[in-house]
C-alpha cells in the first residue's frame, strides 16, 4: 500500500489507547483506511475534527508524533481471475511470494443484494456424507456453520466437504487458525489437484487477532466477484467464526462499549448476519454458499457466539464422538438445515423426507432406552432393538467416513427398518412403503 | 424556512448534525452526501445538535456535509395498491430499484402514481363525513380498497365536490370537502400518516371474541386466537418460529396478510416471494400473493430500518383495518427490533436497562401490541388488526427483557420448546406451557359454542388434562422403571401420545396435512378423546406400546388423507378394528 505526493501527513497524535489512536483531522471519511506509520488502520469514529482509528495490528510502541496518512477509501481488494490459485493475508496482499493482483479495486463489505432480486436455492449440494445429504441436505446460496467442541476435527470434514462439492471456486477465509492448520489446508487443495479452484485469505494466530476482523469481508468479495460477474457457484469456508467474534469483543471493549451477553457486543447479531447474509443464489446463475466452523466451549450453545449464530444461518451441522462405535458423527438431533426442504423430495427419491425423519426418530427410542439403562432399568424388547438399530445407523450412516449417493443412503435405512422394525413402528405413509419398502412387515 | 444542519459527528449509523433552526424528535431529515440522499431519522436533540439515526452505511460520510430537514416525521403513503407489494422498512417499492444490489439512496415510490383505478363514489355531496369517512371505494385485487377522508383532518366535514364514478389516477382530486370555518380541502386516493401515532378514526375497542381460524391444530384447538387478539411465538433458534408465521399466513382466515420480515433471513422471504404467487388461497380461489403485503428489513438490510418496519406494518394494517376488513399482521422477529434500539440506545452511551436493552423497551413493546384489536368503525361496520409477533430469547431463555415484556402484552403465548423441536414433534409448540387468554374469556366461549360446537372448550379443556396427566405418568415411569409402575400409567401415558402424535403434530410439508378446517379438527379431536375413554385389557406394560402404535400410525394415515374420502373411511375403519381388539366397554361414536 504506498501513499502518493499529494497526500497530507498528520504527524500530531492526540490521544493512543490500546487499539486506538486519534488526532485532529478534516475531510476525512467515516470507515476510511489510514497508515500510521506504515501500520494499517480504519477510522471508526468522527467528533468535529477529532478522528478516532482503529489501529489493527495494536498501538504498541505508537508515538505521539507518528506519521498518519488518510488512504481517501474503505478497506478494498484488486478482483480478478487472477486471484484463484492464490494465498492472501487479511489485507489482501499476497503471502505466497506471487504478484500482486492486477484487477478492479473494489471496497470490502459492499451493499447486500435487494431481497426481490434473489433466486430461491435449488441446486442440492452432494457430499456423499449421509449424516448431511440424507439428514441435513445442503442447497447452493445456503450459509451454515459446523459446531464442535475445539478437539473435533471440524476443518478435516469442512475441507472434505468443500472439495466434494463441485463448486467452481472456494475461497477459504482462516481466522485465527494455527500455521498448523492453514499448512493443511493448503497441501489438501495441492494435493487434491484444486489448487487453481482455490483462494485463501488466512490470519494465522501468528497474526495480530484484531486483523481478522478484516477476513470475511476480503473472502466474500472475492466470492462476489467470482458469483456475480462469471456467475460460478462458490463456496466460501469461514474458520473460525469464534475467534472472528472474539477479535469482535476486544475491539468492542477497547472502545469502552457497554457489553451485553458473554461480554459480546450489542450489536453481534447484526455484524454477523451481515456477513452470512452474503450467500445467496443470484438471478444469473452463480451463487455463493457459505460453510463455517463456530467452536464451541464445552458444547455449550447457549453461549452469544453460537446462539447469535444459530439465529442467522440456515441451521447447523453438529459433530459428536459417538462412543458406541468410536466414531465421529453428525449428531441428527442437534444438527439442522433449513434449506433442506426445498429439494428432499423434490431432487431427490420422493421418499427421503420420510425416510430421514424415522430413522430419526427410532435412533431418538434408542437414545431413551440408554437413558433407562444408566437409570438401572430393564429394556423391553422395542428398546433392545431400536439400540440395535442406532448402532447400525451410526456406523452405516451417521458417521462422518461415509461416501455414498443419496438413493443408496435411503436403502440403506429401508434396509435397517426391515431388519429391526415393522412397519406400524416406523410410521411411514403406506403407500411409500408399498412402493418402496416392500420387503418390510 | 426548513432547517438545515451540518454533520459534526460521526459513530457508524449515529451521526451528530449542528443544526440552524428548530428541530422535533423523530423528524426525518436527509443528509446530501456526494449525490446521494441519505435519509435519517431525529432521536435526541440537544442545545445546538440533533442526533440521528441514518436509515443507510455512513461509510465515506464527512463533517461538513450539510443536512436537510424535513419538518416530518417518517410516514407512511396510504392508497390503493399496497397490496402484493414488497416494500422495504421504510415502504419504498424493491422491486422498483435497479439492479441486483441495494444502492444507498436509491428510494422508491410505494405506489403507482400513473395507474388509472376505477373509482366509485360512496359519498355524495352534502354528506356529514370525519376523518376515516369512506368517501367512494376502488377494486384493488379482490378488496373493495375504501378512499377515506384523511385520517390527519380533525372535525366535521361536509362533501363539497365528489367525482363521478370512473378511471382516475392516486394524485387526482376525486373529493373536495368543506370544515366548519367554510375552508376547502382537497381530497385525493393517497393519505400519509406518521407511522408511530396509532389511527384511531374508530367508535370503540371492544374486547375482542371472535375466533379465528388457522388450520393449525395446535393453535385452533388449544391456545386459539381471535380476530383482533395478540400473540407471540418465543423460541431458541430452529424449533419452528418461521415455519409457523409462514404457515399462518398461508392458511389464517384474514382478507389481508402483513408479513413483516424483521431483521431475519433474506432467504426466508424469498421463500414467500416464490411460493405465494403460485399458491392458491382456498377462500377466494386467488393467488395467496394477491392478499399479501410484504414488508422486508432483513438482517443484511440497514439496523435502524428495522425499528421502522414494524412501525410501518402496523400502520399499514390499521388503515385496511379502517375499510371494514381482517388484517393479520405477522413480525419475525420483534427480539431484532429490540436489538436496534438497543445498539443506538448504547451508541448514544444512555443508562443500559437489563442486558443492556433500553429501560423504555416494555413501554415500546406493549405500545406495539395495543395497537391491534378489533375496531367498531364510526358508520357501524367492523375491522380488526391480529398481531402475531415471534420472539427470539438469547441463549432459549426465556427469563429475558424482551421475552419477559412481550409476555405482559399478548394474549396468547406460544411456547415452542427445544426439546420437541429436537425429536421432530412439529409444530414443536409446548400444549401444556403455553395458552391463549381468550379460552377464559365468556364471550369467546358463548362465540365458538354456537360456531364451533357447545361441547368445544370442554374438550379443549379435556385434553389438555390428558396431556398433563401423561406427562405426570411419563415421569413416573422414568423414575420408577416400566415394570416398576401399574400397567395403567403406561395407558395413561399412551393415550396423551395419541392426541400429541395426532392432533398436536402436524405436518406443514404435506399438502393435506398442512391445514385443517375447524370441522376436521373437531372430529379427530372427539375421535380421540373417545380413544381417552375407552377402558383397555393390558396384561402387561409391553403390550401398551405397541398396541398404541398401531392405533396413531392409523390415526396418521387419517391426518394424511383427504377428509371423508374413500381412504380415510378405509383407515378408519381399520381403527375401528384395531379398538375392537382390545377395548373392554363399546364406545358412543361421534
Ligand atoms: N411444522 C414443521 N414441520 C416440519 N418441519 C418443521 C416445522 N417447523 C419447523 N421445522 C423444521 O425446523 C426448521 C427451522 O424452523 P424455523 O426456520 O421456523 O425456525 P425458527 O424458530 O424461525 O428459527 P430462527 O429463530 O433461527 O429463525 C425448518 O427449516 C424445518 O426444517
Ligand atoms: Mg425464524
Amino acid at each position: 500500500m504506498e501513499t502518493t505526493a499529494f497526500q497530507k501527513i498528520h504527524t500530531k497524535v492526540d490521544q493512543i489507547t490500546k487499539a486506538t489512536c486519534s488526532l485532529y483531522a478534516t475531510g476525512v471519511g467515516n470507515e476510511e483506511m489510514a497508515l500510521v506509520n506504515d501500520r494499517l488502520a480504519q477510522v471508526v469514529k468522527i467528533e468535529g475534527d477529532l478522528v478516532t482509528l482503529q489501529i489493527f495490528s495494536g498501538t504498541e510502541g505508537i508515538p505521539t508524533n507518528a506519521e498518519v496518512v488518510f488512504l481517501g477509501h474503505a478497506p478494498q481488494l484488486a478482483v480478478s481471475d487472477e486471484l484463484a490459485g492464490r494465498f492472501f493475508n487479511a489485507y489482501g496482499q499476497p503471502i505466497d511470494g506471487g504478484p500482486e493482483v492486477d484487477g478492479k479495486l473494489v471496497e470490502i463489505g459492499g451493499p447486500s443484494v435487494n431481497p426481490v432480486r434473489r433466486k430461491q436455492p435449488s441446486e442440492l449440494i452432494a457430499t456423499g456424507i449421509a449424516g448431511i445429504d440424507l439428514n441435513n441436505t445442503l442447497v447452493t446460496g445456503q450459509k451454515i456453520p459446523f459446531f464442535a467442541d475445539p478437539d473435533q476435527p471440524y476443518n478435516q470434514v469442512m475441507a472434505m466437504v468443500a472439495l466434494r462439492a463441485k463448486a467452481d471456486k472456494i475461497i477459504l477465509g482462516g481466522m485465527g487458525i494455527t500455521n498448523d492448520d492453514y499448512l493443511f489446508f493448503k497441501n489438501l487443495f495441492e494435493n487434491a489437484g484444486a489448487i487453481d479452484r482455490i483462494i485463501s485469505f488466512v490470519n494465522t494466530t501468528e497474526n495480530p487477532p484484531v486483523e481478522r476482523l478484516l477476513v470475511p469481508d476480503m473472502a466474500l468479495s472475492a466470492a462476489e466477484y467470482f458469483a456475480v460477474e462469471k456467475n460460478q457457484n462458490v463456496l466460501v469456508l469461514l474458520t473460525d467464526m469464534t475467534l472472528y467474534a472474539d477479535a469482535l469483543s476486544i475491539v468492542s471493549n477497547r472502545m469502552d462499549q457497554i457489553p451485553s451477553k458473554d461480554s459480546m457486543p450489542g450489536s453481534l447479531y447484526s455484524d454477523l448476519a451481515k456477513l452470512y447474509e452474503k450467500a445467496v443464489q443470484f438471478p444469473d446463475g452463480g451463487s455463493i454458499t457459505i460453510i463455517a466452523v463456530t467452536t464451541l466451549s464445552g458444547g455449550d450453545i447457549t453461549h452469544a457466539i453460537p446462539d447469535n449464530t444459530g439465529y442467522i444461518t440456515e441451521g447447523q451441522l453438529f459433530l459428536r464422538k459417538e462412543t458406541d462405535i468410536g466414531k465421529v458423527i453428525i449428531d441428527p438431533f442437534r444438527s439442522l438445515s433449513r434449506l433442506k426442504q426445498l429439494v428432499i423430495g423434490k431432487k431427490t427419491r420422493e421418499d427421503h423426507p420420510q425416510v430421514m425423519n424415522a430413522a430419526i426418530r427410532l435412533y431418538a427410542d434408542a437414545a431413551n432406552a440408554k437413558t433407562k439403562i444408566e437409570n438401572g432399568f430393564d429394556l423391553t424388547d422395542y428398546d433392545k432393538r431400536a439400540m440395535s438399530f442406532a448402532k447400525d445407523y451410526a456406523t452405516e450412516l451417521l458417521a462422518i467416513d461415509i461416501n455414498i449417493e443419496i438413493d443408496t443412503m435411503i436403502d440403506t435405512a429401508w434396509k435397517l427398518f426391515d431388519k429391526y422394525f415393522s412397519h406400524a413402528e416406523t410410521g411411514i405413509k403406506a403407500e411409500l412403503v408399498e412402493k418402496y419398502g416392500k420387503q418390510i412387515k | 424556512m426548513a432547517t438545515t444542519g451540518t454533520v459534526v459527528g460521526i459513530i457508524s449509523n449515529l451521526v451528530v448534525v449542528k443544526v440552524n433552526g428548530p428541530v422535533s424528535q423523530n423528524e426525518i431529515c436527509y443528509i446530501n452526501h456526494h449525490a446521494v440522499k441519505l435519509m435519517a431519522e431525529v432521536i435526541r436533540i440537544g442545545s445546538e445538535n440533533a442526533y440521528i439515526q441514518v436509515f443507510e452505511s455512513t461509510r465515506g460520510l464527512k463533517t461538513g456535509t450539510p443536512v436537510e430537514f424535513t419538518g416530518h416525521m417518517l410516514e407512511a403513503i396510504l392508497g390503493p395498491g399496497i397490496l402484493s407489494k414488497n416494500f422495504d422498512g421504510l415502504q419504498h417499492d424493491l422491486d422498483k430499484m435497479e439492479g441486483v444490489f441495494l444502492q444507498k439512496g436509491d428510494y422508491t415510490h410505494p405506489l403507482e402514481v400513473d395507474k388509472d383505478w376505477r373509482f366509485k363514489p360512496l359519498a355524495k355531496v352534502g354528506d356529514e363525513v370525519e376523518a376515516g369517512s369512506w368517501l367512494g371505494e376502488v377494486t384493488e385485487n379482490w378488496i373493495a380498497h375504501k378512499i377515506m377522508v384523511p385520517f390527519t383532518f380533525e372535525g366535521e366535514f361536509k362533501v363539497k365536490k365528489i367525482v363521478a364514478a370512473g378511471d382516475y389516477k392516486i394524485e387526482d382530486t376525486i373529493a373536495v370537502l368543506e370544515d366548519e370555518e367554510s375552508n376547502e380541502h382537497k381530497v385525493s386516493m393517497i393519505q400519509k400518516w406518521p407511522v408511530k401515532v396509532p389511527i384511531k378514526t374508530y367508535k370503540n375497542k371492544p374486547r375482542p371474541a371472535k375466533f379465528l381460524e388457522t388450520g393449525i391444530r395446535v393453535i385452533d384447538s388449544f391456545t386459539p386466537i381471535v380476530e383482533g387478539g395478540t400473540g407471540f411465538i418465543p423460541g431458541p433458534f430452529g424449533t419452528g418460529k418461521t415455519v409457523l408465521q409462514h404457515a399462518l399466513s398461508k392458511q389464517a382466515d384474514a382478507d389481508m396478510i402483513i408479513v413483516a420480515a424483521c431483521g431475519e433471513r433474506a432467504n426466508e422471504v424469498v421463500e414467500i416471494f416464490a411460493e405465494f404467487p403460485e399458491l392458491d388461497d382456498p377462500r377466494t380461489g386467488r393467488k395467496l400473493m394477491e392478499r399479501t403485503t410484504i414488508i422486508a428489513n432483513t438482517s443484511n438490510m440497514p439496523v435502524a430500518a428495522r425499528e421502522a418496519s414494524v412501525y410501518t406494518a402496523m400502520t399499514i394494517a390499521e388503515y385496511y383495518r379502517s375499510m371494514g376488513l381482517k388484517i393479520l399482521l405477522l413480525a419475525d422477529s420483534t427480539s431484532r427490533w429490540a436489538q436496534a434500539l438497543r445498539e443506538m440506545s448504547n451508541r448514544m452511551e444512555e443508562l443500559p436497562g437489563p442486558d443492556a436493552f433500553p429501560m423504555d423497551l416494555p413501554a415500546i413493546i406493549s405500545n406495539f401490541y395495543s395497537r391491534a384489536g378489533f375496531v367498531h368503525l364510526n358508520n357501524g361496520e367492523t375491522g380488526s388488526v391480529t398481531f402475531i409477533g415471534t420472539v427470539s430469547p438469547a441463549g432459549g431463555n426465556l427469563k429475558e427483557p424482551v421475552t419477559e415484556a412481550t409476555k405482559k402484552a399478548a394474549r396468547c403465548f406460544y411456547a415452542l420448546s427445544q426439546n420437541r423441536a429436537d425429536s421432530k414433534r412439529y409444530p414443536a409448540i409446548d400444549a401444556v406451557e403455553s395458552y391463549s387468554k381468550y379460552l377464559e374469556y365468556p364471550e369467546y366461549i358463548d362465540y365458538v359454542s354456537k360456531a364451533i360446537s357447545p361441547k368445544w372448550v370442554d374438550n379443549i379443556l379435556d385434553a389438555r388434562n390428558i396431556l398433563v396427566r401423561g406427562r405426570e405418568a411419563y415421569e413416573q415411569i422414568n423414575i420408577l422403571g416400566d415394570d416398576g409402575v401399574p400397567v395403567e400409567y403406561h395407558e395413561i401415558f399412551w393415550k396423551s401420545e395419541v392426541i400429541d402424535f395426532v392432533i398436536l403434530q402436524q405436518d406443514a410439508f404435506d399438502k393435506i396435512d398442512a391445514s385443517t378446517p375447524i370441522n376436521r379438527q373437531q372430529y379427530m379431536l372427539e375421535k380421540v378423546l373417545n380413544i381417552n375413554k375407552t377402558l383397555f385389557s393390558f396384561e402387561h406394560f409391553e403390550e401398551v406400546n405397541p398396541y398404541f402404535k398401531k392405533i396413531i400410525n392409523v390415526l396418521k394415515q387419517m391426518n394424511y388423507s383427504e377428509f371423508e374420502s374413500e381412504q380415510f373411511k378405509k383407515f378408519e375403519k381399520e381403527l375401528e378394528e384395531i379398538l375392537n381388539e382390545k377395548a373392554v366397554v363399546e364406545t358412543e361414536q361421534p
